[in-house]
């Protein structure tokens, strides 16, 4: 008897723990099904392409990312964008001759489940790696990158360890970097010197660029009136926290996490009836093409982002319009990114000269040396270059929202 | 005499396959045909038999069933991760992961004898609540927690790095959920089977020992067996501190396995529980050897799924419910034994006919 108990129990918990994964996927599936049947033709018809125009070798390009669950866009977006740049790069004739083949690989961003999907990779002939697009799972990916001698650039992972290993580099700004240079943009232009800060104590990138953040402001001369934090499993009300930080007398609310929460605190804010100046990071960028988000909420709200879609030039239009046709939905940094990653690869592959029939070791030590040379337009900046350390150079941009659209904030 | 020989040959059966286990992936492992995933998968299996061994103690031989291993897996995890980049730097790899691992198996002991102090009194399915909790709370506790350690001692605080205040050379072990970075990676697949064989030499000789048999009589018939005075809550906590130990060893090689070690929901929540139990349910509960082999078919099936991108989850739910109705549906069981039945009736024939 207790045996059946058991068994009708455990199978009545699977059932519910699978449900909970199928909802959560789907609503991410029924925007990308549609884009990812599309992909996987064009990556078929384009490796036969490859094939066929020289039938030696391809580079073999590979990324992972949370293609499903919870943070499945940020995973989608990479791949998207990464597809895209290679589609680019194999119709302009490749890179030093040889055309490019872009695999990808799901990796849950979980830590055990990073490294299989790197070890995948290998198994299909990854040559240079383009990941993780999570910190956690990054961290988890490096010691197995730095032990096969593979070329590293991760479009997204943001926790500063990642690149101390020296074949790893980094194609978005780290939690130090964005942490303090929030501090010093909000302490330099005098926004506010009563700052309150809501943060995720769960998540890596969160919480880093929270410390970073509260060590500058410091050196500033503002004044954190209250810190408060939440989780990941109690990421949908955040009336106490809003309460306490008014109640603290807090100017300026910092907000270092990603658009769908900070969509909830502004929507809260404003039932509340309170109005502070909201300042976000690059995590907040996308907030104005969430489904069902009143825009009119986010008027007013700063951030600090190395990419916005609404840019004029030329490159990001192109770029955006591309995205749209292919996957129909606005890009957002982590796409765009990813994209800056293969042109990254291209530009300092062209400078080294290297082939596929070369050995991934001699590729890393062939291109190691050219990374710090090399200088590149991209979606995400003008003219950036990668110090030693592997970090990129470039400027972020501070926008504001007004009327619905990024506008620069100079 | 029958009873202990029948005994016997199980178990030595359940060796012999992990050690066939064992020599087929180094021989693979050495003629260097395996590919990088199955050789990335070689401790992660080691670690995944060592659970389902361990929940096998608690929900097959005493009867009960726990909803937070993944809680004692964290917290072995973190033990020995913590212990890894302290004390543990300067030593020997071999050593440094044996003393972690007694650590680990010790800490997660703790946390089951407390858990099950009040709970193991009690009548009903109130374990599984208190675990579920339990491991959502560790999971969550760790997230909260910074850890650093200076020339002073160690600096414990719940707030952020900055409030550690730590002084001169010191330096942060665990960074709230960016958890512990840097460990050493000593594990290795000799040491997984090692300790699968330990784990299975501890299950199995419990469950043919006289406290096994007490444990089993309690969770068949609770009265009866308190009739003949045996002590019903010292059984049931003996069967789960050993499976919490495990659970922590297994923790311990997890750690040892990445060079990272966060808690996220991932890895240490409800869903990894879930997992565990799956294994042993799959398995056959009670059943060591299927619990075994579930472990290894349900760790690996995901990934050889990989090339069905984004339906790989539904094929795998498919499988699984293809699964438990093979093992455990009358109709399934049924087939299966008049399949047998006329296998060897075959063989007979084929052998009276041959004679």
């Amino acid at each position: 008897m207790k045996k059946f108990m058991c068994l009708t129990m455990t199978a009545a918990i699977v059932a519910m723990s699978l449900a909970a994964c199928g909802s959560s996927t789907e609503s991410a599936d029924t925007e990308t099904t549609a884009a990812a049947a599309e992909g996987a033709d064009t990556e078929a018809s384009e490796a036969a392409e490859g094939d066929a125009a020289s039938s030696d070798a391809v580079f073999v390009i590979g990324g992972t990312g949370p293609l499903t669950g919870s943070t499945a866009i940020y995973g989608n977006a990479v791949k998207n964008g990464g597809q895209i740049a290679v589609d680019e790069i194999n119709a302009a004739g490749g890179i030093n001759g040889y055309q490019v083949k872009w695999i990808f690989e799901d990796d849950e961003a979980d830590t055990e489940k990073a490294v299989n999907a790197y070890n995948t990779l290998k198994d299909q002939g990854l040559q240079m790696f383009v990941g993780t697009t999570t910190s956690g799972s990054c961290l988890a990916v490096v010691p197995e990158t730095e032990n096969d001698n593979m070329f590293q650039i991760t479009p997204s992972g943001t926790t500063a360890e990642i690149t101390a290993a020296d074949n790893v580099y980094r194609m978005c700004f780290s939690d130090p970097a964005q942490g303090t240079k929030s501090a010093e943009y909000i302490g330099q232009n005098g926004l506010a010197t009563k700052i309150g800060v809501i943060y995720d104590s769960s998540d890596t990138y969160s919480s880093g660029i929270y410390e970073n953040f509260a060590a500058e402001a410091a050196n500033q001369g503002l004044e954190i009136v209250g810190a408060e934090a939440f989780t990941a499993d109690s990421k949908t009300d955040f009336r106490t926290q809003l309460q306490k930080l008014k109640d603290a007398g807090a100017e300026l609310v910092f907000l270092p996490f990603y658009y769908t929460e900070a969509s909830l605190v502004l929507q809260q804010a404003d039932e509340m009836g309170w109005a502070p100046m909201f300042f976000g990071c690059d995590g907040m960028d996308g907030i104005l093409t969430l489904e069902g988000f009143d825009t009119s909420l986010a008027e007013g709200l700063m951030l600090l982002t190395p990419f916005s879609a609404d840019a004029e030039d030329e490159l990001t239009q192109n770029f955006v319009a591309k995205y749209q046709e292919d996957y129909g939905e606005v890009p957002n940094q982590f796409a765009a990114d990813a994209y800056d990653c293969l042109y990254v690869i291209k530009a300092a592959a062209e400078e080294a000269g290297i082939t596929p029939d070369m050995s991934v070791s001699d590729m890393c030590e062939a291109l190691k040396p050219v990374m710090t040379q090399i200088e590149i337009d991209g979606l995400t900046g003008q003219g950036i270059k990668f110090t030693e350390d592997g970090e990129p150079n470039k400027a972020p941009k501070a926008v504001v929202i007004e009327n619905g659209a990024y506008k620069s904030m100079e | 005499m029958k009873n202990k020989s029948k005994a016997f040959k199980q178990s030595f059966t359940t060796y012999a396959l992990v050690l066939a286990f064992y020599l087929v992936c180094e021989i693979w492992l050495k003629t260097g045909n395996m590919s990088s995933l199955m050789e990335g998968l070689l401790v992660p299996l080691c670690y995944y038999m060592i659970l389902a061994v361990s929940l096998n103690i608690v929900v097959g031989i005493s009867g009960e069933l726990s909803l937070g291993h993944a809680g004692f897996m964290c917290v072995g995890a973190f033990t020995g991760a913590i212990f890894a980049v302290t004390a543990g730097a300067e030593m020997p790899e071999y050593l440094e992961l044996f003393i972690a691992i007694i650590l680990g198996a010790a800490v997660s002991a703790v946390f089951g004898f407390l858990i099950g102090i009040p709970v193991l009194r009690l009548r009903g399915d109130y374990l599984a609540i208190v675990t579920l909790a339990f491991g959502e709370i560790i999971k969550n506790v760790i997230n909260t927690i910074y850890l650093g350690v200076d020339v002073e001692g160690m600096h414990i605080t719940m707030k952020d790095a900055l409030s550690l205040n730590l002084g001169e050379g010191g330096k942060t072990i665990i960074k709230g959920a960016q958890g512990i970075t840097g460990l050493p990676r000593n594990a290795n697949f000799t040491i997984g089977i090692i300790l699968v064989f330990i784990s299975l030499f501890i299950v199995l000789n419990l469950i043919n020992s006289r406290q096994g048999r007490a444990i089993m009589a309690i969770r068949d018939n609770r009265i009866a067996a308190e009739s003949i005075g045996l002590s019903v809550s010292k059984y049931k906590m003996m069967a789960f501190v050993i499976s919490a130990a495990l659970a922590g060893v297994a923790g311990v090689l997890y750690a040892h396995n990445l060079a990272t070690l966060q808690a996220t929901p991932k890895n240490f929540g409800y869903n990894m529980s879930i997992m565990i139990l799956v294994f042993v349910v799959l398995g056959g509960i009670g059943n060591i050897k299927g619990s075994l082999i579930a472990a290894v078919i349900l760790t690996i099936l995901p990934e050889k799924l990989r090339f069905l991108s984004d339906y790989r989850m539904l094929i795998y739910a498919v499988v699984l419910i293809a699964m438990m109705l093979f093992n455990s549906a009358p109709k399934a069981v049924a087939f299966r034994e008049r399949l047998v039945e006329s296998i060897s009736r075959k063989n007979k024939k084929e052998a009276k006919e041959e004679a």
